[in-house]
C-alpha cells in the first residue's frame, strides 16, 4: 500500500519545516485538492491563522441520538457543537452571513453543522446554500453530518456549489455504534441499538464512497471515547482513508454532567492531551490527520477559537446597512494582501530552520519539547498570556517543529462564579498547559511568570510578532544551547497545583 | 385518540414534516398537535411518526396522558443515575 507523507513527519527526506517548504499538513496533496483547502481554516491548519469561517444554525432536526449529545441544550456560554443560541430561517441564515462577510474580510467559508443534521432539514439546508452560491459566491460552502441520509442527498449536494462535506464517523463495527448510538431513526422507524447503528454505518461509508467517486473532498470527523472506540479509530482511518478521504479529524470527547448528555451523566472519562495526541500519532502513519480543529459551537461567527457572534445576533444583523458589491471587493483585497504575508512567512521559516541547524548540535540525541503559544491569528506570536483564551502547542525536536494541537484555557465554559470552580483562572491555565515547557507570547505579567516558572514552565516574551515556528525554533536552540534538555523533563504537577 | 406536545419540546421541527396527517404546526413557546387531525397514524404508519423521531423524553403525551417515549427510554440513562447526577450538581 502506498503511504502517504504525514504531517510533521519526513518528507522527501528532510523535515518539513527545515526545506523551507509549507509544512501545512496538505502540502503532500495533488495541487487540486491543495488549491481547493488552501484557504479554508477548517482543513488547512496553515490557513487556519489567517481565515475565519461561520457556521448558521439552520438545521435543528435531527434523524440519529448520539450519547455525546444532549438535545435540549441552547447555552450562550458554551462553546461545543450541537449548541446554538439562535435557530435562523434560510432567508435570516443569508443576510446574517452577507453581514459578517461584509465586516469579517477574512471570511472565506460558510458552513452548515446543525445543531441537528444538515442533510435531516434538506430543505432549509439546501435554501440556504442556494441563495448564497447566487450572492457571495466568493464564500466556499461546507456541509457536515452524521451520514445516515447521506447518500440520498448526494445528487442535490452536487448541484450546489459545495466541495467540501465532513462526516463524523467514529466507529466501522456495529458493536463499537451501539455503545455510541443509542437510536436512529430510519424507513419511518426508531430502530434502537446494534441494528440501527448497522444502518448508520453502511449509509455513512456509502455516502463516503459515493462522494469521493464525484470528486467531492470529505473529511472524516471522530470523536474519541476511552473505553468504547479509542482503539477502534485506528481502523476506521484507515477504513476512511482507503475509500478517499482525505482528511481524519481525532476530536477529544466532551462530557460533563451538566450538559445532561448519556456519557456527562454516566461518568464516561474524555482522553487526556496525552491520549489524544498518542492516537492522532498513530493515525498520521496511515492517514493525514487535523490537529486544529476546535470543536465549535453550530453558530460559531470569526477565526477558530474565536466566537464573535455577538456581535451578530438577528437583531443587530437587522440594523446594519451593507454594500454588498463593496464588501466583496474589500474581501478579495484583504485576501490578496493576506496571501502576500503567507508567503513571506514561508521565506522566513525555511531560512530560520537553518540557523537551528547552523549551531552545530543537532547530532546529539535531544528530547523533543512541547512549547505553547498565544496567538489571535496571522501565524505570528502576538497575543498578552493574560488575554490569551487558547494556546496553540508545538513541538519542537532536532528535526522539525510541528503543530500538536490546541488547549483551550477555559475548557467549555466561560460562566461566572456561577460555576462554582474554586480554581484560580492561573492555576487553570498552568494545569492546562501540562507537559509543555516554555510559553511564548507577546508580554506576561510578573505574577504569571514567577508561578509558571515554579511548574517548570519557561515563560518568554522575546519573539513578539515573529512567526511561531521560526520562535520555537529558536527557542529550543536556546534550550540546547544552555542545556536545559541535558536533563530528562521535571515533573511540576505537584508544585502546579499546590 | 391524539398524541400532544408538551412544555418540553425543543422546537427542533423533526416530526413536523413526518406527520401523514398534517396535525403538527409551529406555536409558541413550542410546536403543538391539531387533536382533531391527529390519527396517531393509524392506517398511514406501524408506528406514529412523531413519537419515532421525538428526541426529548416526555414532550409527547399519548391519549391517556402518558410519556410517550417515558425518562431513559431514549438516551439511555437510567432515570436514577440522572437523579443523582443532578443532585451532585446542585451541592456544588
Amino acid at each position: 500500500m502506498m503511504e502517504l507523507p504525514v504531517v510533521g513527519q519526513e518528507q522527501g527526506g528532510c523535515s518539513s519545516s527545515g526545506c523551507g517548504s509549507n509544512s501545512d499538513q496538505l502540502s503532500h496533496l495533488p495541487e487540486n485538492i491543495r488549491d481547493k483547502v488552501k484557504d479554508h481554516p477548517c482543513y488547512s491548519e496553515e490557513a487556519h491563522h489567517h481565515y475565519a469561517r461561520m457556521h448558521v444554525a439552520v438545521a435543528p432536526a435531527c434523524n440519529i441520538q448520539c450519547h455525546y449529545c444532549n438535545r435540549k441544550y441552547d447555552c450562550a456560554n458554551e462553546s461545543r457543537p450541537g449548541v446554538v443560541s439562535e435557530l435562523l430561517t434560510p432567508d435570516q441564515a443569508v443576510k446574517k452571513v452577507m453581514a459578517v462577510a461584509a465586516n469579517i474580510p477574512q471570511m472565506t467559508v460558510l458552513g452548515i453543522a446543525g445543531p441537528g443534521d444538515p442533510l435531516a432539514n434538506p430543505e432549509r439546508t439546501f435554501e440556504t446554500f442556494r441563495q448564497l452560491t447566487e450572492k457571495a459566491p466568493d464564500i466556499k460552502l461546507c456541509v457536515s453530518t452524521n451520514g445516515l441520509s447521506l447518500p440520498d442527498q448526494v445528487e442535490e449536494l452536487c448541484k450546489h456549489n459545495i466541495d467540501h462535506v465532513t462526516i463524523t464517523i467514529n466507529c466501522v463495527d456495529p458493536e463499537v455504534g451501539a455503545k455510541i448510538y443509542p437510536w436512529i431513526f430510519w424507513n419511518n422507524r426508531r430502530i434502537k441499538g446494534r441494528k440501527g447503528a448497522k444502518i448508520l454505518i453502511e449509509q455513512q461509508q456509502k455516502g463516503l464512497e459515493m462522494l469521493t467517486e464525484r470528486g467531492i473532498l470529505v473529511k472524516v470527523n471522530s470523536v474519541m471515547i476511552p473505553g468504547v472506540n479509542d482503539e477502534h479509530l485506528e481502523e476506521v482511518s484507515k477504513v476512511v482513508k482507503a475509500k478517499g478521504a482525505f482528511l481524519h479529524n481525532v476530536m477529544p470527547l466532551i462530557a460533563e454532567a451538566e450538559h445532561g448528555t448519556f456519557f456527562g451523566v454516566m461518568g464516561q472519562r474524555g482522553p487526556t492531551h496525552d491520549e489524544l495526541q498518542t492516537l492522532q500519532d498513530k493515525c498520521a502513519g496511515d492517514m493525514n490527520m487535523m490537529r486544529h480543529c476546535r470543536q465549535c459551537r453550530a453558530d460559531a461567527v470569526g477565526m477558530l477559537g474565536e466566537d464573535r457572534g455577538d456581535e451578530f445576533t438577528m437583531d443587530k444583523v437587522e440594523m446594519m446597512d451593507i454594500d454588498y458589491e463593496a464588501a466583496m471587493q474589500k474581501r478579495a483585497d484583504y485576501q490578496a494582501s493576506i496571501e502576500a504575508t503567507r508567503d513571506a512567512q514561508k521565506n522566513n521559516t525555511g531560512e530560520s530552520f537553518i540557523a537551528l541547524s547552523s549551531i552545530g548540535v543537532r547530532k546529539k540525541e535531544t528530547r523533543p519539547v512541547l512549547m505553547a503559544i498565544a496567538t489571535t491569528g496571522g501565524g505570528v506570536i502576538n497575543q498578552h498570556f493574560g488575554h490569551a483564551k487558547e494556546f496553540l502547542i508545538y513541538e519542537a525536536s532536532p528535526t522539525d517543529v510541528r503543530f500538536i494541537g490546541h488547549r483551550k484555557v477555559d475548557l467549555y465554559c466561560t460562566g461566572g462564579d456561577t460555576c462554582g470552580d474554586a480554581e484560580t483562572t492561573l492555576q487553570k491555565i498552568i494545569r492546562t498547559l501540562d507537559g509543555c515547557e516554555a510559553v511564548l507570547c507577546s508580554k506576561i505579567g510578573y505574577e504569571p511568570w514567577e508561578q509558571l516558572e515554579q511548574a517548570g514552565i519557561q515563560p518568554n516574551g522575546e519573539h513578539a510578532m515573529e512567526p511561531i515556528e521560526q520562535a520555537v525554533a529558536a527557542v529550543y536552540a536556546e534550550m540546547i544551547e544552555n542545556g536545559v534538555l541535558d536533563t530528562p523533563k521535571e515533573n511540576h504537577e505537584l508544585q502546579a497545583s499546590a | 385518540m391524539a398524541f400532544a406536545i408538551i412544555e418540553s419540546c425543543v422546537n427542533c421541527w423533526a416530526c413536523e414534516p413526518l406527520c401523514p396527517s398534517q396535525a403538527i404546526y409551529e406555536a409558541r413557546p413550542h410546536f403543538l398537535i391539531d387533536a382533531k387531525k391527529c390519527t396517531e397514524c393509524d392506517g398511514d404508519h406501524a408506528h406514529p411518526q412523531c413519537v419515532s423521531i421525538c428526541p426529548i423524553e416526555g414532550a409527547i403525551l399519548d391519549a391517556v396522558g402518558e410519556a410517550a417515549n417515558p425518562p431513559g427510554s431514549l438516551t439511555g440513562i437510567p432515570p436514577e443515575a440522572m437523579e443523582r447526577a443532578m443532585a451532585e450538581i446542585q451541592s456544588r
